[in-house]
């Protein structure tokens, strides 16, 4: 079945080809085909496979999801549009896969930072990309990231030079509108040397079936601090498979938060590439209803000495719900003084929830101080009972401890708007009886 | 205030109090002493509505109320107040929401509006000078990462902007140093009133050097086996609980 989905995919991506951006870059043309090669090859990821495990993709193949070979912005409502908009940021938009300049907000970036849609960057910066692009995710190891490489129709771009400080966040606000469209997005992050820069990105769609596949390679400079967010809040009923692939160089600094709330399916990978005294966070928060699947997979993998790396995700499943944690940690046979730190709280609403948790430790260098650990829950009765005699019902004690639990998540955002933005997702999706929202 | 009779309670088919009665008035303090295992923490949980206990027999009656019919909240906010031995720490949860969260539960089972934002932190505020805290704890998760003092000192904090009718103080003195013992006493001292009854649960006599109760009960195998004055707390320290044990046996 897999394989047949993906014939069906490749027999229908020559028609598509010609449109696709940068067809006459000969670097990208023998990428490109690689990439259809390969996942002509392997299909979708099955669960036979040990990173596919808990996850079931045969959902996405029962459908065969449409590229839009061009933009079509115009039923983007703009009091919709607003919800997701971060005001004090600038604000790339993405539509059905596609850039639109026009939604964008662009005013005041300054001159030396690059920053525009995948197409055009292809066009203006052809040399660059191609010393990027394809560089942080490999294609070979994960079929999703072929299947962008053969598919992407646009995308983002980025590029912050030395030691240029951005003082306010840059938004990728990717959006979807159409029923049973494909929003295939590649997105390219760099920042040189001794920058700072927090990036943004959203993933949102209207009430329809869809199949986001993105995949946002992140150049982390020397001596660099990059901040990037991910906030995924698709349609219930929609597909998301997002990578992120980060390479840091010796002494760079990077922060992921994974915000995972929305999608019918959402797998997300993180992985990082840590070199000299190089250190990384990575926070997560999934939440799950009704019968959303979410998937977070995270590698972080220790190369050289002395890097750092902490990492924390929590999830909150109700109804029958399930999330599903995978994290490795690799430490080279180089990589000695490695500290690194992952830990997975899982929080069960409901009997018909499940969490799968699954942290891996492989350890090649010898002097390192590594942990892990691991908790699937329920709340704690001693709390509950606490509350209730200090007055708070069992309900409202409830909601507080669930709400208190994802909080520490959502309080670790220091922008303003996209910590208000989370909140409501989060208030949104549990019950929030009792719960005052300016949370003292 | 609170009228105990012949209250038996199990824990599973184990019995645990076998036929307690008390009558606290208006303004007493009791202080409900006895060895490990004699039911003492049974009787403060049982009181505030803990669950894990069956009530087999008797009543205690609160106010003119059926205590154990209410619901453990409706207890607190009727007035009764548990002082808990170990204070549960909630991350997440700041102090400050909490004693907000409560506060305007009170009011509201009382028909009342809530409580302004204004008056509510002057008043926290002087609350927490009285006891001497820093008023960075308002703004700590629930007991997080607090010492074993300062736990017992946020309990009497919460006591003291709660105003409850019926404090169960569940072995307060536990892990406390004199320092601690004492800031601890006073705020419960300077929290006595004509209408304000505590009812002490504890092992040792140690704490009613600080708080002088006005009657002493001794529990033995889940009976109370010894009523008396201030004095009996003072006999029993010296003699042990061995005596009272074997004269009621």
């Amino acid at each position: 079945m897999t394989m047949a989905t993906a014939s069906r995919y490749a027999a229908e991506y020559q028609t598509i080809a010609p449109a696709l951006p940068g067809q006459n870059l000969p670097w990208l043309q023998v990428l490109r085909r690689d990439a259809l090669e390969k996942f002509s090859a392997q299909g979708f990821p099955s669960p036979r496979e040990e990173e596919w495990r808990y996850t079931n993709v045969s959902g996405i193949e029962k459908k065969l999801f449409s590229p839009s070979i061009s933009l079509t912005a115009g039923d983007v409502n703009a009091d919709w549009l607003k919800a997701y908009q971060l005001q004090d940021a600038w604000v790339l938009v993405l539509v059905n896969g596609h850039f639109s300049a026009e939604l964008s907000v662009l005013d005041g970036l300054p001159e030396a930072v690059s920053v525009m849609g995948m197409a055009d960057a292809l066009a203006k910066h052809p040399a660059k990309l191609e010393k990027y692009l394809g560089k942080a995710a490999d294609q070979s190891e994960h079929s999703f990231i072929a299947f962008n490489t053969a598919w992407f129709s646009d995308g983002l771009f980025v590029h912050v030079p030395t030691k240029q400080v951005l003082d306010k966040p840059i938004q990728l606000l990717h959006i979807v509108t159409g029923a049973d469209a494909m929003a295939t997005t590649r997105n390219v992050i760099i920042a040189d040397e001794m920058a700072e820069a927090k990036l943004i990105e959203t993933y949102v769609g209207k009430d329809s079936a869809y199949l986001t596949a993105a995949v946002t390679e992140v150049f982390v400079g020397q001596n660099t601090d990059l901040t990037l967010y991910k906030m995924q809040s698709e349609s219930e009923k929609a597909y998301h498979f997002g990578g992120s692939y980060i390479k840091q160089a010796r002494d760079a600094r990077f922060t992921h938060h994974n915000f995972a709330f929305g999608g019918l399916l959402a797998r997300s990978d993180i992985h990082v590439d840590l070199d000299h005294a190089s250190e990384c966070e990575l926070n997560g928060l999934y939440l799950g209803v009704k019968r959303q699947h979410i998937d977070n997979h995270t590698r972080i993998n220790h190369l050289k000495p002395y890097a750092i790396s902490r990492e924390l995700y929590k999830g909150v499943l109700d109804d029958r719900a399930r999330g599903v944690f995978q994290g490795r940690v690799i430490v080279a046979v180089d990589a000695q003084k490695t500290d690194s730190q992952m830990n997975n709280r899982n929080l069960l609403l409901s009997d018909d929830a499940e969490a799968d948790t699954k942290p891996q430790l492989e350890i090649y260098a010898d002097d390192v101080k590594c942990g892990h650990g691991v908790t699937v829950g329920q709340l704690d009765e001693k709390s509950i009972f606490y509350l209730q005699s200090r007055c708070v019902d069992e309900e409202t004690a409830r909601n507080m401890l669930t709400f208190a639990f994802a909080n520490e998540m959502v309080d670790k955002v220091k922008i303003k708007g996209l910590h208000d933005m989370v909140l409501e997702q989060v208030l949104a999706r549990f019950p929030q009886e009792g719960v005052n929202k300016e949370w003292l | 205030m609170l009228s105990i009779k012949n209250l038996h309670v199990s824990v599973g088919d184990k019995p645990i109090l076998k036929g307690i009665n008390l009558e606290i008035k208006a303004g007493e303090i009791h202080a409900i002493m006895g060895p490990n295992g004699s039911g003492k923490s049974t009787l403060s949980h049982v009181l505030s509505g803990k669950e894990g206990y069956t009530v087999t027999e008797g009543s205690a009656t609160y106010q003119g109320k059926d205590l154990l019919e209410m619901a453990p909240e409706i207890r607190a906010r009727e007035g009764v107040f548990l002082a808990f031995q170990y204070p549960v720490e909630i991350p997440g949860v700041s102090n400050i929401y909490l004693l907000k969260a409560a506060l305007n539960s009170i009011r509201k089972h009382h028909g009342q509006p809530e409580v302004d934002a204004m008056d509510f932190l002057t008043l926290v505020k002087e609350k927490v000078r009285l006891l001497e805290m820093d008023e960075k704890f308002l703004y700590r998760a629930v007991n997080e990462g607090f010492s074993g003092g300062e736990k017992k000192r946020n309990e009497i904090l919460q006591m003291a902007i709660l105003e409850p009718r019926l404090c169960i103080m569940d072995e307060t003195d536990s892990g406390l140093d004199i320092d601690a013992l004492k800031i601890v006493s006073e705020g419960v001292n300077s929290l006595r009133s004509p209408e304000r009854s505590f009812v002490m649960v504890t092992h040792y006599q140690r704490l009613l050097d600080y708080i002088k109760p006005d009657f002493v009960h001794v529990l033995a195998h889940g009976q109370i086996v010894k009523s008396g004055g201030a004095d009996l707390a003072l006999e029993l320290e010296e003699k042990g609980y061995s005596w009272v044990e074997e004269a009621a046996a």
